[in-house]
């Protein structure tokens, strides 16, 4: 495997590994794991950066739904036009195109069912091309980007043994 | 209640381990290098496995073999790993863990005044395991200059009319050492010219970096004169499942099998079951453990030797085994002082053998971010140490 598929596989579980980490893992120099990196972030292989975040820890009672979208394709160009559209929205956190009984999957977030609502019937609903919406409201997470949610499992382990 | 006692029990020294166990209790905040077993939990399938055979009722003894499926899992294992071939029927007996197997090894075979040779440092238990059936555990020792490979002329020299097991346990806990087959093919001879029984322990052989693990028992004339033992604990991150296993010679393997059916009867059904299991459809996630070991034995490796510690290379298990001998300090004396001023728990390197003097033991499954903080602490400590050191003239 090539050293950029081998950062990126490091990278996936980690972000927060520092180059000079990655290279003695990757026997590479620091400089080619900081080339290489950079090289990603500019053809946008990586895209960017974030936090795996419990919200609710936080004390934060925000709402996410995944809202099943029916679409009429246009000519030319497929979905990809109206799905562009929907990702402009701010509240709009990420959107697939499924297979299945219908065609865009759009995950939304507010600070209120209210918002997501409003959000739904004048934004979404309201564009040419949609045909029809089924939204879920997302009720608790359990897992996230490999990440569980529940208490983190401690190391059970003997501190020492032979 | 002294007197009630053997002598042979009581000649048996405590585990070196467990007195430092003790003392890592008594400490906060460690962060700890010193565990012998993986930081992955048993991955999920195999557990769910477990749990499918307790719903479906698999609550029984099985043979004293150990479950047929099993022990035919196991032969098609060491066919693929190690290319033998072991007959599930006659020549795999299913134990509690290595350890166990190695305990019935040396009782089916060892007289009392009979010499076991032992290559150190090694695992803490073979010598006990001898003295416990009257035998005599003799020390080879292994060099770092060697890469902790047994030397065939050590070997050789330490050789007696007593002498009848030799046990190899390579990939090699503490060290790392492996041996690779131009190194046992070295062996070969001197083991078959003296008629001896090799105890062959591969339970690290997953974890061998760069390269194949290698088995003793797939040269020519070696088959039937080895034991193979390996099982779930490294490999599979199934230590608390106490499942392993001995494959070998029908008689040997029949013999073992007496001793084990009247002490053990057999090992515990749901462990056999999640061995299946991990045999079956373990590989996948194994390879990305192993991996993973791999990046944090880079990354250990370069962090000691960046402190100033001399270190090989270790290419199997999950340990590294640096001198501290340019402090002055001995094994135990360095690791009691690590562990009060920085709290950083290794395992002295003389717990495994005397000639572990002057080294110590640091197990790389921790996280990534322990394993750096660990190298930082250490490396305080070794700066604060060698300029006590150099202050007055040491």
């Amino acid at each position: 495997m090539d050293l950029k598929r081998r950062i990126l596989k490091l990278m996936e579980n980690d972000a927060h590994l520092s180059a000079a980490t990655m290279a003695v893992m990757l026997d590479a120099s620091e400089n080619e794991v900081r080339a290489a990196i950079e090289d990603m972030e500019k053809d946008k292989t990586i895209l960017g950066y974030s936090t795996i975040i419990n919200w609710e820890h936080a004390g934060e009672d925000g709402v996410t739904a995944m809202i099943d979208v029916k679409v009429a394709p246009e000519r030319e160009v497929g979905f990809s036009r109206v799905a562009q559209r929907i990702c402009r929205f701010p509240e709009v956190r990420s959107v697939y195109l499924m297979s299945g009984t219908y065609d865009l999957s759009v995950v939304v977030s507010g600070d209120s069912m209210k918002d997501i609502a409003a959000f739904v019937s004048h934004k979404l609903s309201t564009l040419d091309e949609v045909q029809s919406t089924v939204t879920h409201f997302i009720l608790k997470r359990y897992k996230r980007e490999n990440f569980i949610f529940e208490e983190p499992e401690e190391d059970k382990r003997l501190v020492v043994s032979p | 209640m002294d007197k009630y006692l053997t002598s042979t029990v009581k000649s048996i020294p405590p585990s070196g381990i467990r007195k430092f166990f003790d003392l890592v209790m008594q400490t906060e905040g460690v962060i700890s290098l010193g565990v012998g077993e993986p930081d992955f939990v048993t991955p999920w399938h195999v557990r769910e496995a477990c749990f499918y055979s307790l719903e479906r009722g698999y609550t029984m003894y099985t043979s004293n073999q150990g479950l047929l499926e099993l022990r035919e899992e196991i032969a098609a294992y060491e066919k693929r790993k190690i290319g033998v071939e072991y007959s599930p029927a006659h020549e795999v007996l299913v134990t509690i863990g290595v350890s166990e197997a190695v305990d019935l090894a040396l009782r089916a075979l060892i007289e009392p005044g009979d010499e076991v040779l032992v290559p150190e440092p090694c695992y803490v238990a073979y010598a006990p395991g001898a003295a416990l059936v009257h035998g005599k555990a003799i020390p080879l020792e292994t060099f770092d200059s060697d890469q902790y490979r047994l030397r065939p002329d050590i070997l050789e020299k330490n050789i007696t009319p007593r002498s009848k097991v030799l046990i190899l346990a390579y990939p090699n806990n503490p060290t790392g050492g492996i041996m690779r087959h131009e190194d046992l093919q070295a062996l070969v001879d001197i083991i078959i010219r003296h008629d001896l029984i090799v105890i062959s322990d591969e339970i690290y052989s997953e974890l061998t970096y760069e390269g194949q693990h290698v088995s003793i028992a797939s040269f020519p004339g070696m088959k039937d004169r080895t034991l193979v033992m390996n099982g779930f604990s490294k490999a599979f991150a199934m230590t608390g499942w106490r499942v392993g296993f001995a494959c070998g010679h029908p008689d040997l393997i029949a013999a073992m099998n007496k001793i084990h059916q009247y002490t053990i009867m057999c090992a515990p059904i749901m462990s056999q079951k999640a061995a299946v299991e991990a045999l079956r459809h373990g590989e996948g996630e194994m390879r990305k453990m192993v991996e993973n070991y791999n990046f944090r034995r880079k990354l250990i490796l370069s962090g000691l030797r960046e402190i100033g510690l001399d270190c090989f290379e270790p290419r199997g298990a999950f340990y590294c085994f640096p001198s501290i001998k340019g402090t002055g300090m001995s094994s135990e004396d360095f690791c009691e002082l690590l562990l009060r001023e920085e709290q950083v728990a290794v395992v002295p390197g003389n717990a495994f053998g005397s000639s572990g003097e002057g080294f110590i033991r640091c197990c790389y499954a921790a996280s990534v971010p322990n394993i750096e903080q660990a190298i930082e602490r250490m490396g305080s400590f070794l700066r604060r140490h060698s300029s006590a050191l150099s202050n007055t003239g040491g």
